[in-house]
This record gives C-alpha cells, sequence and structure tokens, in this order.
C-alpha cells in the first residue's frame, strides 16, 4: 500500500434487485498496488458490487470515487475510459476473431475513418503481449488457443486500456497449476506496476498466497476486512458462511464392496492410450492430472458418450457393450460433466424439468408421463439435496452454480445408478454447496455406489478420495491409496517424473 | 498441439478453407466430361448470368447471417423492388432512372423496416424478416393488382440484356457489389464489428462497438442487394412480374451456408458465397444441358447440398479431432 487516497472507494453503496438486497451498504477502499481478495459464497454480492463498479448495472444509492474524485458509472464503456476493467469467469473474447482483433475491437487503428490500418492493429497488438511476457500469436484465432492462453489474451485486452483498476472473477477455474503461476506472476507484476487489483475466488489457498487484503462478503454486506496476515482459512470460511464448517471434506471412511465396473484397454486418438481400471461399490475414486491428460475423455467413453476404437468394458462381471449415453445409463452409470450448462443442464428449464429429465421413460404409462410421480420423486430429492430454490418452478439458469450442480446431480439420483462418475464437480461453487456436495458423495458411497470423481484442485482429489488414479497423456500413471498419497506425488506422476506400477 | 498433422498437413488444412472451391471446381468438370458443350465461353456466361440474382441477395444475406441473423424478406423485396420501378418509370412516368432509384430505395427501407422490427422491437430476425416478407409480398401485389406491369424501355432493359466487353452487365453489377460488400467485411471496422456481433453479441456492446447502427447496416444493405436482384431480373425480363423471387430467400441462403457462412454466425465470406451461387448456377445449367426433367432437378439440387454441407463438416471435425480439440478439455 504505496498510496494514501484509494484509487477506488465505495462509500455506502446499494443494489437491489426484485427479492433481493444484492449489495447493502457497503463501503470499501481498494488502493493502487495491491491484491484485494474478494470473497464470499454464491450470491453474497461479489458479483453485482463488480457490476456496480464496472458500469453493467446502475447502483440504487452511494457513491464511488476514483482516486478521491467522485464518478458516475453509467456503462461499461464509461467504466473502460475512466481505467476500469473486469475479467470474467466467462472469458468475453470472440472465438471467431483474432487475437488482435479481440484486443482491439471496438476502437481498431483506422485509415481515412472507416478502413482499419491492420499493419497497425496487428503491431499494437503484438506489443501489448510483448510487454507482458505473453507468448501468444497475435493472427493467431482465439477458438485454436488453450483456455489458458485466453485467458492471458484477456488480461492483456484488459491492460491495454490502460487499467488502473483490475477485477478478476475466478480467473483460475478452467487453468492447469503451471497456468496459475503464470497469472499470478503477472498479476503481481501488475501490482508492483500500481495497479490495483481486485481479485475475486472460491480457492481459498489461492487467495492466501496472493492477496495483500482480503475482504469478505455475505447476503449482501461486507462483513469482514483486514490484511491477509489477520486471517486464517478457517476464519474467513466462518465468515463467509456464517457458521463453523466442521470439515472442508468432510470424509466418512467406507467398506469397498464387490467390483462394479471394469474396463479394460481402453483406446481413444492420443487422448486414452490403453487405459485399464476397476471401481468397486461403495468407493470414491479420485482422477488426477493436469489439463488435457483424457480425463474427460476416459469418462466420456465409460459413459458411451464417445466410441472407444478399442477396449472392453465389463459390468458386474458382464461384458458390455456401450454405443451411447442411452446405453449407459440403462447399465447404470451417471456422467455429472465438466461443463454443467452446456452438458448438464436445461438452462431456460425449471428444477422440475431438469431434475426429472431422466425419469420420462421410467415413470410413464401408455406412453403418457406421469407428472404426479416425477413430482413426488424431484421433490423428495431436490429436498434431500437441500437444493436452495424458491420453488420447483425457478428456472435453473436462476440458481448459484453449486445449486445448479445439486440439480445435475439430483437428476441422476432419480435414476440410482450403480456408476456416478463426476467431472469436476466443484468447479465454481462456493465452499459451503462445495462441502455439501463432498458430504453427499461420501454418502453415496456409503450406499454402495461407486464413484468416480475427476478434479484439479488436489487438495479435493486428497480430501475426499479413497484410492487415486493418476493420468497422463492418455495413460494411467500412477495409483495411491488414500493413506500414501500427498501433494507433491500425485503431481510427480501427473507431470512425468513418477511412474507407479498401476493395478487392474 | 500439431504433432500428429506431419502427414497430410497442408492437404486437410486446404480443403478445410477450400472446400467450396473444390466442390465447385468437381461439379464443373463432372459437368465438363458429361456435357460438351458445357464449357464453353458462351455457356460459361449464362452460368454467370444465372447465378446473377442468387448472388446478389446471398451477398445480403451472408451479411445478416455473419451477425447471426437471417434475411427472410430477399424474395420479396426483389419482387417490390422490380415492381416499383417498373411502375414508376412506365406508368408513373417519372423514367427510368428515377424509377430504379426508387425501386433500390425500397429494397433498402424494407431494410430499414427489419432492422428496426430487430433492433428496437428486439425481434428475433427470422420472425421480424418473416413479417416483412409477407409485407413485401403483398404490397407487390396490391401495386400491381397481381399483373405483369410491361413497356420498359431500352434504358431499362439495357441494365439486363445487354453486354459491355462482352460480359452481361447484370454480371458487371455483380462484380462490383461483390468487391464492395467483400472491401466492406475485410478491411472496414463495420465489417470487423459485424463478424464480431455473430461471435458474440454482449461481448462486441461490451467493447463499446454500437451494435444497433450496425446491424442496420446490415439490414439495408441486404435489402438494397436483393432489390438489385428484382431490378435486374426485371429488367431481363423486360416486365415487371409480381411472383419473381418466391423461394430467392432459399437459393440465397443455400448459397451461403455452400459458401462457408455458419448459420451460427461470426463465419462466412464474399469469395465463398460467390462460389456458393455459382455452384447452384452451374447445377441448373449442367442438369439442363443434361436433359434431366426440371422436377427431378430439385431432388438432384437437394441431394448435393446435403452432400456438399456434410463434406464440409467431415473435414472440419476430421481437423477437429485430430488437433485434438473436440470434445473437450480435461
Amino acid at each position: 500500500m504505496t498510496e494514501t487516497i484509494p484509487r477506488l472507494r465505495l462509500e455506502h453503496v446499494s443494489k437491489a434487485f426484485p427479492g433481493v438486497q444484492a449489495v447493502n451498504d457497503v463501503s470499501l477502499e481498494v488502493y493502487g498496488g495491491e491484491i484485494l481478495a474478494l470473497v464470499g459464497e454464491n450470491g453474497a454480492g461479489k458479483s453485482t458490487l463488480m457490476n456496480l463498479i464496472n458500469g453493467v448495472v446502475p447502483l440504487d444509492s452511494g457513491k464511488i470515487y476514483l482516486d478521491g474524485q467522485p464518478v458516475t458509472i453509467d456503462s461499461p464503456r464509461r467504466a473502460l475510459e475512466l481505467g476500469i476493467t473486469m475479467i470474467h469467469q466467462e472469458l468475453a473474447l470472440i472465438p471467431q476473431l483474432t487475437v488482435g482483433q479481440n484486443i482491439f475491437l471496438g476502437r481498431e487503428p483506422r485509415r481515412w475513418r472507416f478502413w482499419i490500418d491492420w499493419k497497425r492493429l496487428y503491431a499494437q497488438a503484438q506489443a501489448e503481449l510483448d510487454r507482458l511476457g505473453i507468448e501468444v500469436p497475435v493472427q493467431a484465432r482465439v477458438a485454436d488457443l488453450s483456455i489458458a492462453q485466453r485467458q492471458l489474451v484477456e488480461i492483456a485486452k484488459a491492460l491495454s486500456y490502460h487499467a488502473r483498476l483490475i477485477a478478476l472473477d475466478e480467473p483460475t477455474s478452467a487453468l492447469t497449476e503451471r497456468e496459475t503461476e503464470t497469472l499470478f506472476r503477472l498479476v503481481r507484476a501488475l501490482r508492483d506496476q500500481g495497479v490495483a487489483l481486485i481479485y475475486i475466488s472460491h480457492r481459498l489457498e489461492e487467495v492466501f498466497e496472493l492477496a495483500d487484503r482480503i475482504a469478505v462478503m455475505r447476503d449482501g454486506q461486507l462483513v469482514a476486512v483486514g490484511p491477509v496476515q489477520a486471517f486464517t482459512p478457517a476464519e474467513v470460511v466462518r465468515l463467509m458462511v456464517g457458521r463453523e464448517l466442521t470439515e472442508f471434506f468432510p470424509k466418512v471412511p467406507t467398506q469397498r464392496g464387490e467390483p462394479v465396473l471394469r474396463a479394460v484397454n481402453l483406446r481413444a486418438g492420443r487422448e486414452v492410450q490403453g487405459v485399464s481400471l476397476e471401481l468397486y461399490r461403495g468407493e470414491i475414486v479420485g482422477l488426477a492430472g493436469l489439463v488435457g491428460a483424457g480425463r474427460t475423455n476416459l469418462a466420456r467413453l465409460l459413459f458411451g458418450a464417445d466410441r472407444p476404437e478399442a477396449g472392453e468394458i465389463w459390468m458386474d462381471g458382464q461384458r458390455v457393450e456401450i454405443r451411447s449415453p442411452r446405453d449407459a445409463i440403462r447399465l447404470g452409470i451417471g456422467l455429472v460433466p465438466e461443463d454443467r450448462k452446456s452438458q448438464g443442464l436445461f438452462l431456460g428449464q425449471s428444477v422440475r424439468f431438469n431434475a426429472g429429465a431422466g425419469l420420462l421413460e421410467r415413470l410413464s404409462r401408455l406412453g403418457f408421463i406421469d407428472f404426479r410421480r416425477i413430482n413426488q420423486v424431484v421433490k423428495t430429492i431436490i429436498e434431500r439435496l437441500r437444493v436452495r430454490t424458491p420453488s420447483l418452478n425457478q428456472r435453473v439458469r436462476n440458481l448459484s452454480g453449486g445449486n445448479q450442480q445439486k440439480v445435475v446431480i439430483s437428476r441422476w439420483l432419480t435414476l440410482n445408478p450403480k456408476v456416478l462418475i463426476l467431472d469436476e464437480p466443484t468447479r465454481g461453487v462456493d465452499v459451503g454447496a462445495k462441502a455439501e456436495i463432498h458430504a453427499l458423495m461420501s454418502e453415496l458411497a456409503a450406499q454402495g455406489m461407486a464413484i468416480l470423481m475427476i478434479s484439479s484442485e488436489l487438495p479435493e482429489i486428497l480430501g475426499v478420495s479413497d484410492r487415486i488414479l493418476v493420468m497422463r497423456e492418455g495413460r494411467l500413471v500412477a495409483e495411491f491409496s488414500r493413506e500414501e498419497a500427498t501433494q507433491d506425488l500425485i503431481m510427480q506422476a501427473a507431470t512425468g517424473q513418477l511412474e507407479r506400477r498401476v493395478a487392474a | 498441439m500439431n504433432r500428429s498433422s506431419n502427414h497430410a498437413p497442408q492437404w486437410g488444412e486446404f480443403l478445410r478453407r477450400n472446400s467450396t472451391y473444390v466442390i465447385l471446381l468437381a461439379i464443373v468438370l463432372g459437368f465438363a466430361v458429361l456435357a460438351p458443350e458445357f464449357l464453353t465461353v458462351n455457356n460459361l456466361l449464362t452460368v454467370a448470368l444465372q447465378s446473377t440474382l442468387v448472388a446478389l441477395a446471398a451477398i445480403g444475406m451472408t451479411l445478416a447471417i455473419i451477425t447471426g441473423g437471417i434475411d427472410l424478406s430477399v424474395g420479396s423485396v426483389a419482387a417490390l423492388s422490380g415492381a416499383l420501378a417498373a411502375g414508376l418509370a412506365t406508368r408513373g412516368g417519372l423514367g427510368t432512372y428515377p424509377g430504379l432509384l426508387i425501386g433500390l430505395m425500397a429494397g433498402a427501407g424494407i431494410g430499414l423496416l427489419n432492422a428496426a422490427m430487430i433492433v428496437w422491437g428486439r425481434i428475433p430476425p427470422f420472425v421480424a424478416t418473416l413479417a416483412s416478407m409477407a409485407i413485401a409480398r403483398g404490397l407487390t401485389l396490391v401495386y400491381t393488382q397481381g399483373r405483369p406491369i410491361a413497356g420498359l424501355d431500352r434504358a431499362f432493359t439495357f441494365w439486363g440484356s445487354e453486354s459491355l466487353l462482352g460480359v452481361p452487365m447484370p454480371v458487371w453489377v455483380l462484380l462490383v457489389v461483390a468487391v464492395l460488400v467483400h472491401l466492406l467485411l475485410s478491411q472496414t471496422a463495420l465489417g470487423l464489428h459485424i463478424y464480431a456481433i455473430g461471435g458474440g453479441e454482449e461481448t462486441t456492446r461490451l467493447a463499446g462497438v454500437n451494435v444497433g447502427v450496425v446491424k442496420f447496416c446490415v439490414y439495408v444493405i441486404s435489402g438494397a442487394t436483393a432489390a438489385l436482384s428484382g431490378l435486374i431480373l426485371t429488367a431481363r425480363l423486360w416486365s415487371a412480374q409480381p411472383n419473381i423471387g418466391v423461394g430467392l430467400e432459399l437459393d440465397a441462403i443455400a448459397a451461403a451456408v455452400l459458401g462457408g457462412s455458419s448459420l451460427a454466425g461470426g463465419v462466412g465470406g464474399i469469395p465463398g458465397t460467390l462460389a456458393g451461387a455459382f455452384i447452384i448456377g452451374v447445377l441448373s445449367n449442367g442438369l439442363n444441358l443434361l436433359e434431366v426433367p426440371s422436377y427431378n432437378q430439385q431432388v438432384i439440387k437437394g441431394l448435393v447440398f446435403i452432400l456438399a454441407v456434410m463434406l464440409d463438416y467431415f473435414i472440419k471435425q476430421r481437423r477437429a479431432v485430430r488437433s485434438g480439440r473436440v470434445p473437450s478439455t480435461g
């Protein structure tokens, strides 16, 4: 904190939406040259607060000061002009355009008013990337870049507006550890150049590693602000949820039962190169690995979403053919996909529709759907999973990430599968809901379900799994028991410094 | 990322980028072998002339499709413009050029109406232009009382029937319009913003682009190119026919899609669309030369369309799988 006048000062800022006081009388300062972490559960008001700063929604009351001057931010355009930019969780790049075109969209260097000066555009874009040490080809189409590269381009775009305040919303949710490191280095460099940064994340390890100060929101209010040294992670969690969470990853020890699913030498392209594994009743298997190691591809093969080129799958000792998700579901295999919004949910439909969609055939008579029974089943499950929704008619789009994920899981539970595969089940989910999802997984395993969980978060893998498999470049390269696994061992296996014979 | 693209490296990429032209070339070669009179200068000029009407409408359609929209009104706009121009030039007594100009402006006006419904009324383009399709056709029938308007003078029919340097006037018009719109799309900020809107409208808006203005430009241009198509057809027929342009929107969409435009928006271009329009023109012409009955031609055209789109999809899909981008990450 090198400056005395805050870069941004919010004074008694409030914003209500129909039915919710989203932001309630918040006063907060952010200084140039500091990283302020903003934490809180989904729905705590962080996003709304950011939208106020960014001119996306207007204030109800309160004042905003920039460098001590009162300002009115009535549009995103105005925010950009003031040097305030926001990097959203869902990236705001246009995949069909090139890196350079994206960076300068809306303010392309021109010749004779209408014509774009392509040479200058690309030279300037290159200069922006060079300044940050980002190695991405300026003429590449964004669609051809990795998620991490896109994130870096997004940052370059934000900075090219000569941003003096940057808000980052969950920037690491799709990044690998190494990419996260690169991002952190960039964020710290920006801080050292005097930029004010607001960092929103659900990952408390990141917050404690990166932030200078922490601000905690709950129910629209600011409940605590202070230097990072003044908090412990447990305190922050308590402040966020307003109650004590006994354990991050409540693990109920379970009894491993009979084998249910066995895969032998599955192959599909470069992503899955001969994977054999076995899943047992009552067991949670964690599948770790770097992004791109082939974990999602493996899950999709087991679920019949893609077809293997070779290999066998056995269920309960019987050789089975899984040609489609329909086959997999019939055999009792479920998949909670990585991208819940596009693959897991019907966003525009109700909670009832989403949770009951798997039952349409099972609960119909003479081809007519028995809505009454579906309703009963859905209601029971939604209550059991404690999905927080005003009613079953609520559109899923309007639920928080954690509750959306619970709706996806409830759809599977209505079908009572033997094997449930969860791909990054808690990505973008707040701590409270995360703990609930973990508890639920334990409970399901205790009832005899076999669970395969893909996660890029090592603490989650270590906390939840009974057994841990590690994939690297399409192969299973290591297997650890819960007792022997450590972050180091898993990372070594995932990055190829360690190979261990894998059983099965 | 491209480790496995060592074998057949440029080939796949070349095919992907140029699939429309490869298909066009294949069809041309096929007809050249089957029908000896196909590859004569005269016949090729005929093909160009026949393709012009679809190509002009398809140019505007391409812009609408790139923004993620569509313009179903182009066929009706063609008829309305032709009828107004012919009527005002003859029985209206305004003379040929004022008539043509007003015809063109009528097309742009329907485009303006489309844009107003889409931008201000927030009506989806499909629905808005479906409505204006009916309105423009209806206005045409009201104005003409359902009867042709004849008696056009030489200055009018010049634009449909005469040639300059051996090339028919409609082909000249097409060339000029295509080059202008191509430059607009590839070299101007407006063009870039048209692509940007198709790729992400909200992102484009947040980048400070006035999305509404861009859409107004797109639908006005689409109306104008459809009007040109109608004026040229009227000039070629030596009279305005109230029923011209029925189904033109479908051919125009087909041309754009064959040319590589994605109905999801963000992708497309004028050279591809021209090739798409020529595929349609070559097919009609070649099938005629082979004396395929016109009813059967419809079926064949439909099949070729599906084949071409499937081939295109297949080429792109293969490449995506090979570079490991297709299902997902993890």
